[in-house]
């Protein structure tokens, strides 16, 4: 039961984007097309579920015992940065295939704050492995339906006339506005 | 003309280059941190000291590393600027730190210092990097200050805390999360608009 609150809960009531605010750079860069915001969001979850894995790890091995949780945005952004460097020399070599849908996406990946923020959010909220790991997909599960329907209305927005100033960033901020006004139609399922 | 030119670095950031309605980067902590006009001034100052302190450091030390490494060597410097002013907040002003939360830490991902470390520090003297930095960074905390107070007015009828109106007639949509989207693509529209006239 507790899996499938936190499930609803990062998903819909706490959605990364439209509620916390978190991975905006990617939401309003990449969400011209629905192809892209679907490459996006895979690599997105692909790198965020191993990143809060391994953090997760080194936060209760290392820093925890040594005493040194000081270092723990040091420590976290220079595994992130590591990892999305490895998943992208190993992908190409095994999965090519895989390679060349998220390719272009990885190095984009570790400044976005969605990863970063999981892996801090885990250890703030005291998870234990397994809970982390369904927070993670599920919150990378949220990013995504959000940059897909985002990009699902933005595609239409572009054949619109718009006011001149109100072109590219005002609108789709003010888009962007109007769907978190959505999800918050979720709020109160999940305490 | 030198000082001049060195004016012209630190106003850069203000308005021809402001990092959040020209060039729209770091948009998250500007979308999160503003529900108050004080809560956006002491994030934009945050921010502002890391950017200050990771630009003088990196321009300093931008003959010395070497280029195949070079993000990863910023991303620590600036990583410490971040949890020096993440323990300093703890510290000393703990509510603050509490409202603001997840997005101290997260100053390390924040593409305006990364962006100007690469952009500028790399390439320019420590003089005119710190005013880069600091121009930049005091750009950053105008934008969120301005952005804090009209949620914050329109919100609750409040700014920095006194009362104009009685929060009764307050629209609370603008303290919680669409009013933050929403104010900020008036704001750069507006932005836009004056900038052509």
């Amino acid at each position: 039961m507790t899996y499938i609150l936190i499930f609803i809960s990062a998903v819909f009531v706490n959605n990364i984007v439209l509620s916390q605010f978190l991975g905006i750079c990617p939401f309003l860069g990449v969400s011209k097309k629905i192809d892209t915001a679907l490459g996006m969001s895979g690599a997105v979850a692909f790198v965020m579920t191993i990143a809060t894995i391994i953090t997760y790890i080194i936060q209760k091995t290392v820093l925890e015992p040594f005493n040194i949780g000081f270092l723990q945005t040091i420590t976290f952004i220079l595994i992130i940065a590591a990892l999305v460097q490895m998943v992208e020399i190993i992908l190409k070599k095994v999965s090519p295939a895989l390679y060349q849908a998220l390719g272009v996406f990885l190095p984009l990946i570790t400044t976005n704050c969605t990863i970063l923020g999981v892996a801090i959010m885990v250890i703030q909220k005291d998870f234990n492995l397994l809970e982390s790991v369904v927070f993670a997909i599920s919150t990378a599960l949220g990013f995504g339906l959000a940059l897909v329907l985002f990009a699902g209305i933005r595609e239409q927005l572009s054949l619109i006339k718009l006011p001149k100033g109100m072109e590219g960033t005002p609108i789709s901020l003010v888009t962007a506005g109007l769907l978190a006004m959505a999800f918050m139609g979720f709020a109160g399922i999940v305490k | 003309m030198n000082n001049n030119s060195n004016l012209k670095v630190f106003l850069n950031g203000f308005i021809k280059e402001n990092p959040t309605f020209v060039l729209i980067l770091g948009m998250c902590p500007t979308l999160a941190t503003t529900s108050s006009a004080l809560n956006g001034l002491s994030m934009g100052l945050a921010t502002a000291f890391v950017l200050l302190g990771s630009n003088v450091v990196i321009s300093l030390l931008k003959n010395i590393i070497p280029d195949k490494v070079r993000i990863p060597a910023y991303v620590v410097v600036i990583a410490t600027f971040v949890s020096v002013v993440e323990m300093s907040m703890q510290a000393y002003v703990p509510a603050l730190y509490d409202s603001l939360g997840i997005f101290i830490p997260l100053i390390v991902v924040n593409c305006i210092v990364l962006g100007r470390a690469e952009a500028f520090a790399a390439k320019n003297n420590v003089l005119k990097s710190s005013l880069d930095g600091l121009g930049m960074g005091l750009g950053f905390s105008m934008a969120l200050t301005m952005l804090g107070s009209i949620r914050e007015i329109l919100g609750t009828g409040k700014i920095f805390g006194f009362t104009l109106y009685s929060d009764k007639y307050g629209m609370l949509l603008f303290v919680l999360a669409p009013g933050a989207f929403i104010a900020l693509g008036y704001l750069i529209a507006i932005m836009n608009k004056l900038k052509k006239a």
